[in-house]
């Protein structure tokens, strides 16, 4: 064997090989045990699009009973029975739903819904790899994602309910079955299902690393791969660094409840009944899920961020703006991720001095987002900018990262976190940030790359009512949270006209109550548009978009192995838009004698 | 597939090759490593922030004093190091082994793969001795006043302090998370160590059936040995956190 390992003959070889027997391919290999990362992807975006759905008719539920707690809605009892009586939700219930909606978006469709779509269908396309370095392992990682939904979705259904202990699961609420109903069995479901995401993070995670290391084409070194690429990978290695410090917290949470250990638990009296435990701390557990908890935000906003880079740079006819500045600060973010988790804790009665050192890495991560932000604005400055859907999706991406980041800077600060935790400034924050903006990013993605996808086109029409409508409205439910909350509304209550001091805020409630159903409803445009397209679409063409990248290089539905012919090679950097008069150069084009050095 | 020469003057990054020169699976299993090392690491980290809020612990040389056949001969850590000898010996062979499928050589392979298997089975059953131990030694304990018999399992510490009780010294309940950390972080390991054994067997059953010579390289000899490794390295933190400190 020779000394140099020759990944892309070896590439190369396996696809000839791949290509003579996926000729008689069954339904079943071709799709559900599919091992073509095209079509894992598209797996993982329904999957994501279903538990999307399900999760944002949760909030609608719970929406309901903030904003019209005297009334009741008959259809309510028809759909849950009697966790609705009378057609009002029961106080378990509501957590049980504000618990699922939180997990399901952040677990099941901003993670494994956003990077698992865009890291599988994006990474082999746009740095030149057949498939990804695993394709078995890739799909896996689906199907241990697809076994977690599965138990995530049993424990809806449990006769006790699902876990209701809110997403973040503190014990002793979550290790006690004595605790709430929520806490008897559906909290057993909740840490085996995130278990099994955990393993499909893990396997997806490894896969996205090591191709991007080592199955890049001919020419694509690091500093030529799209910056899309970039926030896959910094993705994967976060997900890959933070996610086993969860599972060794669910661990412990499983023995603790199951075996009868106290890791959590100490000094506790449930209805006058002293408990055995002694010893553990709940303040351990917040410190190991948060290890994983705040780095997930960044799981969760990466990918919507390279995303958004690549659309801004192709849309605006421009190179992005600052290409090694945006690597740096994916670098910076992915580095002080792991170094800020305790400020989701400074009430925890944490000592002032190890706040004040928190506070100080917290506000360090709004330099590199500043730098992206600057960068993403001076991107747009003077270019020939087309509004595309994926355009203004992208567009509106930015604008809500801003809004929520600003808000960033006042909760991370440990004297004013003090006043505002659990408050709905803090619902506020984290949904423009991290929630709303990561949406936006994945409709971009879904709006820019559905050709690649199914080649066709998506409704634009239907893309520009769908994106406004969301826009404006994200902004007309969370704007007002950040005064309700500052004036000492707190989170997770179930029915806030009980209060003397919380009752002027039923109108509030009302009208966000109200755009909450509005924007539910719109979503279904989007949902029309994506499903009405895949099958009677406007048929797409090679290269929509006027866009550089190599996915656009393979035919308007690339077959397992993606090109036809050899691996394109790589002779430049892949934002080369308004150069020496021509509207963009591929990045396949060799450099010319004549041509302006670049970047 | 020996990496020992590196060519100069090949641009490593720009594509095309792994810029480490390793095939993708070793570069899977790296970052796997660095993920369970978290896991482990989180689990240590937990053992020693609780353990550091009590003010007394189960003194080691005498909680790991006992030895099969000994009777109740007082050996502090004399098993534990046999334990921990034969894991590492275990590793030793798997790095033979490794060797030998860099030399193509399908008999000494089998031969140090079958050492290290067995070496792994010692080492499990070392542990299951151990955990039998503790779980049927059922030793008098005092607690409220009176007198139970108590062993030390996951949620039961029977080596407390001792105090004087009519007239002799009896101990008291100690930290129960002591037993909680010690089966779990154990037995975590200890899995680790069974899922090791299953790989190294069906790496065997793969260099007999001659997979590995067919396929003119015995890398997965190698990424089952860097799994082997990161289990022994493992087991050197959990010595050091639970039987020396």
């Amino acid at each position: 064997m020779s000394n140099v390992v020759s990944i892309q003959d070896s590439a190369l070889h396996h696809s000839h090989e791949a290509h003579e027997s996926h000729h008689h391919q069954s339904f079943i290999s071709k799709y559900v045990f599919s091992q073509d990362h095209k079509t894992i992807a598209k797996q993982f975006l329904i999957t994501g699009i279903i538990w999307a759905v399900v999760g944002a008719f949760f909030s609608v539920v719970f929406r309901l009973q903030l904003g019209f707690p005297d009334s009741t809605f008959p259809f309510l009892e028809n759909l849950f029975g009697h966790w609705a009586k009378g057609g009002k939700i029961t106080p378990e219930f509501y957590y049980a739903l504000v618990t699922m909606h939180g997990t399901i978006l952040v677990f099941f469709v901003l993670t494994a819904g956003l990077s698992g779509t865009f890291a599988n269908f994006l990474i082999p396309l746009q740095i030149g790899a057949r498939d990804m370095a695993s394709p078995l392992l890739n799909m896996l990682s689906y199907w241990f994602f697809f076994a977690a939904s599965i138990v995530m979705i049993v424990s809806l259904f449990v006769q006790t309910g699902p876990a209701s202990g809110g997403w973040t699961i503190y014990p002793p609420l979550s290790a006690l079955g004595e605790a709430s109903v929520g806490s008897v069995v559906g909290m057993d479901y909740w840490l085996v299902s995130i278990g099994l995401f955990i393993i499909s993070s893990l396997l997806g995670g490894l896969n996205y690393v090591s191709t991007i290391l080592n199955l890049r084409t001919k020419g694509m070194s690091m500093t030529r791969m799209p910056l899309t690429i970039w926030g896959l990978f910094f993705t994967a290695i976060l997900g890959i660094l933070s996610f086993p410090v969860l599972l060794s917290g669910a661990v412990l949470l499983l023995f603790d409840r199951n075996l009868g250990t106290s890791f959590f638990l100490s000094d506790i009296i449930v209805a006058g009944k002293i408990l055995p435990n002694e010893g553990g701390s709940p303040i351990l557990f917040q410190h190991l899920f948060w290890f994983l908890g705040h780095p997930e935000v960044y799981i969760v906003i990466l990918p919507a961020m390279g995303i958004t880079s690549e659309i801004l740079a192709i849309n605006s006819r421009k190179p992005i703006f600052g290409y090694m500045a945006m690597i740096g600060s994916f670098f910076a973010i992915c580095t002080l991720a792991f170094l800020v988790w305790a400020h989701h804790m400074f009430v925890t009665g944490m000592n002032p001095f190890l706040g004040a050192v928190f506070v100080l890495l917290t506000l360090l991560i709004a330099v590199p987002s500043a730098v992206k932000v600057f960068n993403w604005l001076t991107t747009l400055w003077r270019g020939n900018i087309r509004f595309t859907p994926a355009m203004v999706a992208a567009i509106g991406f930015v604008s809500l990262f801003i809004s929520g980041g600003l808000t960033g800077i006042f909760v991370g600060n440990a004297a004013l976190d003090i006043a505002l935790h659990d408050t709905y400034f803090i619902i506020a924050h984290f949904h423009l940030v991290m929630g709303v903006a990561a949406f936006f990013g994945m409709f971009a993605g879904i709006y820019h790359w559905f050709p690649k996808m199914y080649g066709r086109e998506m409704n634009n029409t239907l893309a520009y009512i769908h994106i406004w409508v969301t826009l404006i409205g994200a902004y007309l439910i969370f704007w007002p949270m950040h005064y309700t909350g500052l004036a000492g509304m707190p989170r997770r209550y179930y029915d806030y006209s009980n209060w003397e001091s919380f009752k002027m805020f039923g109108g509030m409630n009302q009208f966000i109550s109200i755009v909450v159903i509005i924007v539910f409803i719109t979503q279904f445009l989007f949902i029309i548009n994506f499903f009405y397209s895949i099958w009677r679409g406007r048929r797409a063409t090679e290269n929509p978009w006027g866009a550089t990248t190599l996915e656009w290089t393979t035919p308007v539905n690339p077959g397992h192995g993606n090109w036809p012919g050899e691996i394109p090679e790589v002779h430049r950097w892949a934002y080369d838009y308004s150069k020496d008069g021509k509207d963009f150069i591929m990045q396949t084009t060799p450099v010319g004698e004549e041509e302006t050095k670049g970047h | 597939m020996e990496t020992a020469t590196v060519p100069t003057g090949i641009k490593w990054w720009n594509g095309g090759r792994s810029p480490f020169n390793t095939s993708y699976g070793k570069v899977m299993m790296w970052y796997f490593l660095m993920s369970d090392a978290f896991t482990f690491g989180a689990f240590l980290i937990s053992y020693g922030t609780v353990r550091f809020s009590y003010n007394s612990w189960p003194d080691p040389n005498h909680v790991f004093n006992a030895f099969p056949f000994a009777g109740h001969a007082h050996l502090p850590l004399a098993f534990v190091s046999l334990m921990t000898f034969i894991l590492i010996f275990s590793s030793v062979t798997m790095v033979l082994a490794v060797h030998e499928g860099h030399k193509m050589n399908r008999k000494g392979v089998e031969k140090y793969m079958i050492l290290t298997i067995l070496g792994g089975i010692a080492f499990l059953g070392c542990q299951a001795w151990e955990w039998t131990h503790f779980l049927t030694g059922y030793k008098e304990v005092l607690v409220d006043g009176k007198i139970e018999h108590w062993a030390t399992t996951i949620s039961h510490n029977a080596l407390g302090p001792a105090v004087m009780h009519e007239g002799r010294m009896i101990a008291t309940p100690g930290p129960a998370l002591f037993g909680g950390f010690f089966f779990e972080i154990t037995g975590f390991h200890g899995f680790h160590v069974f899922s090791g054994i299953i790989i190294n067997i069906i790496m065997l059953a793969k260099t007999r059936l001659g997979h590995f010579d067919k396929r003119g390289h015995y890398e997965m000899i190698e990424k089952a040995g860097l799994y082997w490794h990161f289990v022994d390295l493992v087991w050197v933190f959990v010595f050091l956190c639970f039987y020396l400190i």
